[in-house]
């Protein structure tokens, strides 16, 4: 929000001149090569790290998140944001599970889920494209009104007893290597979700959007109906990610998938995809969700808590940003320091060493209890 | 046109005052709101009532207010909420292992650990160039993470708590209970320091032109690391208050509170991209959602109705809102909005 022209994220290369070297200076090289140290420290770390059925268990666990990645992409490459996806996605499996609790057949609940999906998607793309609300106020009160009708509709109960040619969706696997059928369905929708973006007009359309709107308007491109389209685009997908947990935990309950829609957009920027909208590849999404589950994965296993391994995740997004632009800074302007800014970069070191002395001294009378 | 009758003309001129007045949408709202559930529940326009609403929005001002300066740059602090959650876990710790403590010297440290996780905020931001949006929502992340880290899971009870501690939220000395009275002298500081002093002054024309602003020699920088800055330091008193008031530090106190703060920012009038937004177009918006879910349950709708409602009403709001002004726009003529 305070984008000076030309900063982006750390996704496009500083001058033009050198061409050869972009190639390998691309956002989804850092992240292969994050993903490969990730693979050698855990491997060291755990001797079950690189147990192909544990790797394929693991997957699961992030299938739902992939799936809402792909659409948040396109929302965010066109400088818009959802903020109800989560809610969204409890909002229809609890549609789903409702249905199921008044004997209705789980299929055709999963197709008035997915049908539920998009009208929210649709309510959250009118007021956006229409009536020119910016997204992030829309999705901040549709993530409570979505959230809320979850809870409407299923109240304090869970929905449970789904047939198994049902949780099959969330559960069952292909093959020998058994990849998660969940699996099989993110790749694909992948894959379409990268072929549009990346070789189809639509696509085309969508950096145009988010590099500049009302040029692209005078354009002739029909913007408002685009955006409209991505955010039932994100309400479907979403609700496709409801019925897969749902299926995967064999019941829902109202709060299923509380705070994922933070998660969803972190792996989406990590992904490269330039939060300022125009830039960005599938295959950066794809790549920082792959590293976000191997992280997760890997420090589950040596028993780190999931909420403490948040804080990795946090870091990663902040220094995946940070050092690209630090570094860029320097190279520009070379090492020459104000004395300025040597007492402030001092004052913060006190200050950090102070909240660290503090944060482990304090706490130690009350864990000795 | 020299034929505009004289009426006409002044007419205009009384809807291009409209117009400026931003918080006049709002304030209609709130009005048909209170219309409507007073004449459904008359315990709702009482006194007692209405002493129950400011003391459930006093934090929530106290923490948009300071997300309201930060929104004002074109920012967004995502990470209030953990901040809140951590600096309430520090000093409830701290004044249990101490009962000792001072409930002033409580308030003092809880607000200087929320100036220093706002200042790592400002420092990302500022030094490191990084978008507001990823840093707070990293922040947000690694804040929260800490809080599990710190506690390793355990949390405070109101019986460990100091009695003073307990009442420094809840204690009347002045005839208003003191969280009322912290809202109140937080709301008027920023108040002046928006309009009358230079620094505050500097925080709009930030917003309203980063680049006219660096011309013409305001330090932009010093700007945006200050507005973290103070939203830390906000966010500290609110999570003492928080423990205070609730008599407990849990590791997911404040859980999803940063989309609360914005949500009263914004309805409130604070335009999201930056450059306007007033204290008492905030303290609005903090009330109107503070009487909504008052209104809630005094009209006894199911409590799995309330989280919905509270949604659509919000969507309602914004969209009315943005309707009023659009028709105030029109018939005022080009009255600037954003």
């Amino acid at each position: 929000m305070t984008a000076a022209p030309g900063e982006r994220n750390g996704t496009m290369p500083p001058e033009r001149k050198r061409l050869s070297l972009d190639f390998f200076l691309r956002w989804e090289w850092l992240l292969a090569a994050l993903i490969a140290a990730v693979i050698f420290v855990n491997a060291q770390l755990s001797p079950f790290f690189l147990s192909t059925r544990n790797l394929m268990r693991a997957t699961s666990d992030f299938m739902e998140m992939g799936l809402m990645i792909l659409p948040m992409a396109f929302i965010i490459i066109t400088a818009n944001i959802d903020l109800s996806v989560a809610s969204t996605l409890a909002m229809s499996a609890s549609l789903l599970g409702w249905l199921h609790i008044q004997g209705v057949n789980i299929w055709i609940a999963a197709a008035a889920a997915l049908l539920l999906g998009l009208l929210a998607g649709g309510l959250n793309g009118l007021l956006v494209a229409r009536a020119r609300l910016p997204a992030l106020v829309v999705t901040l009160g549709t993530f409570a009104f979505y959230r809320g009708l979850a809870f409407v509709l299923l109240g304090d109960q869970a929905a449970r007893g789904y047939p198994a040619s049902f949780t099959f969706l969330g559960q069952g696997t292909v093959g020998a290597i058994r990849l998660p059928f969940s699996a099989v369905l993110f790749i694909f929708f992948a894959i379409v979700f990268g072929l549009v973006l990346h070789k189809t007009t639509f696509g085309r359309y969508l950096y145009a959007i988010g590099n500049n709107e009302e040029a692209t308007r005078y354009a002739g491109v029909p913007v408002a109906r685009i955006k409209l389209i991505i955010f039932m685009l994100s309400g479907f997908m979403s609700a496709l990610a409801g019925i897969v947990i749902a299926a995967r935990f064999g019941s829902t309950r109202p709060d299923v998938g509380t705070g994922l829609e933070l998660a969803v957009i972190t792996a989406t920027v990590l992904g490269g995809i330039n939060i300022f909208g125009g830039s960005g590849t599938m295959i950066g999404a794809f790549l920082a969700l792959i590293l976000i589950g191997l992280m997760r994965f890997g420090m589950g296993l040596v028993n780190v808590q999931g909420q403490v391994q948040s804080i990795a995740i946090g870091l990663l997004l902040i220094f995946s940003i940070l050092v690209p632009n630090v570094a860029r800074q320097l190279s520009r302007r070379g090492v020459a320091v104000r004395r300025g800014a040597v007492l402030a970069a001092m004052a913060m070191l006190a200050l950090a060493a102070f909240f660290i002395w503090f944060f482990f001294w304090s706490r130690v009378p009350i864990l000795n209890q | 046109m020299s034929a505009i009758a004289t009426g006409e003309r002044e007419r205009r001129s009384v809807f291009l005052a409209l117009v400026r007045f931003r918080e006049l949408s709002i304030i209609i709202f709130i009005l048909l709101l209170i219309a409507v559930v007073a004449a459904n529940a008359p315990a709702f326009l009482t006194a007692p009532n209405f002493r129950n609403i400011l003391l459930n929005i006093s934090i929530l001002t106290i923490v948009a207010l300071g997300q309201t300066m930060v929104i004002i740059t074109r920012g967004i602090d995502l990470s209030v909420s953990a901040m809140i959650g951590l600096v309430a876990m520090m000093v409830s710790f701290t004044v249990v292992a101490f009962p000792a403590v001072p409930p002033a010297l409580a308030m003092l440290l809880g607000i200087l650990l929320g100036g220093i996780l706002g200042s790592f905020n400002g420092l990302i931001i500022t030094a490191g160039k990084v978008p507001p949006i990823i840093a707070t929502l990293g922040t947000l992340s690694i804040y929260r993470g800490m809080v599990f880290l710190y506690s390793g899971g355990t949390w405070i009870n109101s019986f460990e708590m100091p009695a003073g501690y307990r009442a420094l939220a809840k204690a009347a000395p002045l005839g208003v209970a003191n969280i009322i009275l912290f809202a109140a002298v937080v709301a008027i500081a920023v108040y002046f320091f928006l309009n009358h002093t230079r620094p505050g002054r500097d925080i709009y024309a930030v917003g309203s032109n980063p680049e006219a602003a660096r011309v013409s020699g305001i330090p932009v920088q010093r700007t945006l690391f200050m507005v973290y800055v103070i939203s830390g330091l906000l966010a500290g008193m609110a999570a003492v208050l928080w423990a205070s008031r609730f008599e407990s530090a849990q590791t997911n106190t404040a859980l999803g509170f940063e989309l609360q703060t914005v949500a009263a920012a914004v309805v409130g009038g604070v335009n999201i991209f930056g450059g306007s937004g007033t204290v008492p177009g905030v303290i609005l918006g903090a009330f109107l959602l503070g009487t909504i879910e008052n209104a809630l349950i005094l009209v006894r709708i199911s409590p799995f109705w309330q989280l919905a409602a509270q949604g659509l009403l919000i969507l309602v709001a914004v969209v009315v809102d943005s309707a009023i002004r659009h028709r105030l726009q029109q018939i005022g003529g080009s009255g600037e909005l954003s």
